[in-house]
C-alpha cells in the first residue's frame, strides 16, 4: 500500500491500467498500443476505453485477428526504437504468440551480443471461474516465467497494477504483464501524483507470524480471505505477493518463511510444473533449517478448465481451501 | 533481358566485388566445416549472391533488413565485415554477437541489420514491425525482409502482408525462391503460384531472374523508392538456386535434387559469371581488372579468417551477460 494517505483516490484496477497507459503515452511518444478491438471498443473489457480519443488511431492501433502477426510487428517496432504495448486479449492466446515472445523478444538482446533490445510489453490475462471454459480461462504465467530474457508481472491491486505497468513500459526488456480478469473491478487507493514500482520487489500484503502464504495475482485476495479466517482461530498468516515472478524477490520470500517456519505457495496456474513449484523450491532451499513443515503448493487442478460452474469452481484454490491447508500445516484442529 | 536503368561501370564492379566476397566467404565456411574447424552448421548462400547484393545496393545504411538462417550473404551485402563474421561463426568474442549468436543470428544494427533468424518467416513479421516503427517515427527509412520460398508456408508472413498493405508500411518483401524448402522441392509443398499470394493482399509484386544482379537491382529499386515515398509495401520474387545443400552437412543430396540440375545452375546461371559477362561485354572490362578484384577479395577473406582464428573465445564470465538489457 502507498506510504502516504494525503492524496489518495480510490479507483478500480481497470482504471489503474488505463491511467498507467495514458500517463506513459503522454510522457513518451514512442509508446503505442496494438491489438484487437483496442481503439473505439477499448477492448471487450473496456479497460482501454477512451484512449483512442486522446491518442488517435495512429497510437491505439486496431489490428486484425492475427495475434502472431501483430505480436511480431510489435517486436520489430520495439527493436527499432518504439515501445509497443501489445494487447493479447486472453492469456490462452499466448500459445499463438509464443514465438514472438519466447524466441524473438526474449532472445534478441542475448543473441545479438547485447546490441539489439526489445522494450515491449505484452498485456494479457489470466483467471478461471468466469464460465469461459478451457480456451479462455487459463493462467499461463509459468510459460513466460520459464524463458530467460523475459520479465513477468502479476499485479493484484490497483496500486500495484499502475506502478508496475508504468515500470514495465519503461523497462528495456520484454515484459509479460498478466491481469486477472476478475480483479479489474477490485477497488483500491492510488496516489494522485505520479509513481512507479520497481519490478522484482515483493509486497507484504499482511503481516503475520505463524505461516507464510505466498500468493500471486488472483490468489492474493484468496489468501487474504484465508488469513482473516485463520486469525479467528488464532493463526496469524503473513501474506506475501511477489508481484513479479521474474525477477523474483527471493530474499523477501525466504525471510518470511524463516520467520513463520511454514509456507504455502498459491498461484492460479496449473499446479504441475507451475509457478508454485519454482517458488516452493526457492523457499525450501533458502529456509530449510527454519522450516517446521514441508512447503506446500496450491495451484489450479491439472485439468483443462471445465465449463460447468459445478466443476469449474472446484479447479482453483479458494479462501476456504487455503484456510484448510494452512490449518492442517499449523497442526491446528 | 531489358535493362532500362543501366548501371555505371563503377557500380557494376562494386556489385561484382560484393558478390565475390559472399561467394568466397561461403566457400571458406564450407571448408571450415569440412575440416572440423567450425562448431555447428551453416546454411550457405552461394549461388544466391545477386539477390542480397542487388537489393542491399538500393538501400541506405540506416535502412533495415531482416535475414534468415541462410543469412551470411544478406549480412555482408548490408555492410558487415568479413573478419567479425568469421569470428561469430567460430564462436569468438570478437564476433558480431560476441559469439552468442552464431551463423543463424548475426545482427549488426550499425548497418541496419536486425538479425538473421532461425525461425522461418519470423523476419517478415519483424521487418513489418520495423516498417510500422518507421511510419510512426516518420523517419524516411525502408525495411526489407529476406526470406525463402519455404517461408510462404508460414501464416505469419500473410498476417504481416495483410497489415503492411492495410497500413501502407514501407516494407519490401524479398522472396528468394531457391526451389527447395530444406530437402523438399517447393512444388511439392506449395499450392498455386507464388505471385498470387501478395496479390491477394493487393501488394504489388515483381518476378525477376535472381541470378542477374543488375536485373535484381533494377527491379527492386523502384519498389524501395515507392516504399520510401510512403506508397506502401511491395513483393519481389527472385528465381534462384543454392549451390550447396540445405546446410553444410547436407552433402549427399541426390535423393532430392539431381546432380545435373546443380551443374546446370552452376554453369549456365551463375551470378558471378553472368555479371562478369556483361562487365566484359558491355563495359569492356579487361579480365585483369576482374582478377585484381578477385585477388583483393581473396586477401580480405584470408585476413578475416586469420583474425577470427586467432581471436579469443568468450570467457565464462560472459555467459550470463546480455540476458537482460
Amino acid at each position: 500500500m502507498p506510504e502516504t494517505t494525503s492524496s489518495l483516490h480510490e479507483i478500480t484496477m481497470s482504471q489503474a491500467i488505463h491511467d498507467a497507459l495514458a500517463e506513459e503515452m503522454r510522457r513518451d511518444p514512442r509508446v503505442f498500443i496494438i491489438g484487437e478491438d483496442v481503439a473505439e471498443a477499448g477492448t471487450p473489457f473496456k479497460v482501454l476505453a477512451g484512449l483512442v480519443d486522446e491518442f488517435g488511431k495512429q497510437r491505439v492501433i486496431d489490428a486484425p485477428i492475427s495475434e502472431p502477426g501483430f505480436a511480431s510487428i510489435g517486436v520489430g517496432a520495439a527493436m527499432t526504437g518504439m515501445r509497443p504495448v501489445v494487447d493479447i486479449m486472453f492469456g490462452d492466446f499466448l500459445g499463438l504468440v509464443m514465438d514472438s515472445i519466447a524466441n524473438q523478444a526474449a532472445k534478441v538482446h542475448y543473441m545479438s551480443g547485447g546490441k539489439l533490445k526489445a522494450p515491449i510489453v505484452f498485456r494479457t490475462t489470466l483467471g478461471a471461474t468466469r464460465r469461459a471454459a478451457a480456451q479462455h480461462s487459463q493462467s499461463l504465467q509459468a510459460w513466460p516465467s520459464h524463458i530467460p530474457g523475459l520479465k513477468v508481472v502479476l499485479p493484484a491491486t490497483p496500486f500495484d497494477a499502475k506502478g508496475l505497468l508504468k515500470s514495465a513500459i519503461r523497462d528495456d526488456n520484454p515484459v509479460v504483464f498478466i491481469e486477472d480478469k476478475l480483479s479489474w473491478q477490485i477497488k483500491g487507493l492510488v496516489p494522485e501524483e505520479e509513481y512507479t514500482l520497481p519490478l522484482g520487489v515483493a509486497d507484504i500484503k499482511r503481516v503475520g507470524s505463524d505461516i507464510t502464504l505466498v500468493a500471486t495475482s488472483s490468489m492474493v485476495q484468496a489468501a487474504l480471505g484465508a488469513a482473516e479466517k485463520l486469525a479467528v482461530i488464532g493463526i496469524q498468516a503473513e501474506v506475501i505477493d511477489p508481484r513479479t515472478t521474474v525477477p523474483l524477490d527471493r530474499q523477501t520470500l525466504i525471510e518470511s518463511a524463516k520467520k513463520t517456519s511454514r509456507a504455502i505457495v498459491i498461484d492460479e496456474g496449473y499446479e504441475q510444473y507451475g509457478v508454485t513449484a519454482e517458488i516452493a523450491s526457492v523457499i525450501a532451499d533458502g529456509a530449510f533449517y527454519w522450516l517446521d513443515a514441508p512447503v506446500k503448493r496450491m495451484g489450479a487442478l491439472n485439468t483443462p478448465v471445465p465449463f460447468s460452474p459445478a466443476l469449474e469452481d472446484l479447479t482453483v484454490p479458494t479462501p476456504a481451501s487455503i484456510f484448510e491447508m494452512a490449518k492442517t500445516l499449523c497442526g491446528a484442529h | 533481358m531489358n535493362h532500362p536503368n543501366p548501371l555505371d561501370l563503377e557500380q557494376g564492379l562494386h556489385f561484382y566485388e560484393q558478390m565475390l566476397k559472399i561467394r568466397l566467404f561461403e566457400e571458406q565456411v564450407n571448408q571450415l566445416y569440412l575440416t572440423a574447424k567450425m562448431p555447428g552448421l551453416a546454411h550457405l548462400y552461394a549461388g544466391e549472391e545477386a539477390i542480397a547484393v542487388g537489393v542491399c545496393e538500393t538501400l541506405r545504411k540506416n535502412d533495415y533488413i531482416t535475414s534468415t538462417h541462410r543469412g551470411h550473404g544478406h549480412c555482408l551485402a548490408k555492410g558487415a565485415a568479413v573478419d567479425r563474421m568469421f569470428a561469430e561463426l567460430l564462436g569468438k568474442s570478437a564476433g558480431y554477437c560476441r559469439g552468442k549468436g552464431g551463423s543463424m543470428h548475426i545482427a549488426d544494427p550499425e548497418s541496419g541489420n536486425l538479425g538473421a533468424n532461425a525461425i522461418v518467416g519470423a523476419g517478415a513479421g519483424l521487418a513489418t514491425g520495423a516498417g510500422l516503427s518507421i511510419k510512426l517515427r516518420a523517419s524516411n527509412q525502408v525495411a526489407v525482409a529476406f526470406f525463402g520460398e519455404g517461408a510462404m508456408g508460414q501464416g505469419l508472413v500473410y498476417e504481416a502482408l495483410n497489415m503492411a498493405s492495410l497500413w501502407q508500411l514501407p516494407v519490401v518483401y524479398v522472396c528468394e525462391n531457391n526451389h527447395y524448402t530444406e530437402y523438399t522441392a517447393f512444388r511439392e509443398v506449395l499450392a498455386g503460384e507464388l505471385r498470387d499470394r501478395p496479390a491477394a493482399f493487393q501488394v504489388p509484386s515483381k518476378e525477376v531472374d535472381g541470378q542477374d544482379v543488375r536485373a535484381v537491382y533494377n527491379a527492386v529499386l523502384p519498389l524501395v523508392e515507392r516504399a520510401r515515398r510512403g506508397e506502401g509495401p511491395a513483393f519481389l520474387i527472385c528465381d534462384t538456386y543454392r549451390y550447396y545443400g540445405h546446410h553444410v552437412g547436407d552433402i549427399n543430396r541426390a535423393y532430392y535434387r539431381p546432380k545435373q540440375e546443380e551443374e546446370h545452375w552452376r554453369t549456365a546461371r551463375d551470378p558471378l559469371q553472368i555479371c562478369a559477362q556483361w562487365l566484359r561485354g558491355e563495359y569492356a572490362v579487361p579480365p585483369a581488372l576482374l582478377d585484381e578484384i578477385g585477388q583483393r577479395v581473396a586477401d580480405e577473406i584470408r585476413l578475416g579468417l586469420e583474425f577470427a582464428m586467432q581471436a579469443p573465445f568468450p570467457t565464462p564470465s560472459e555467459l550470463m551477460e546480455d540476458i537482460y538489457a
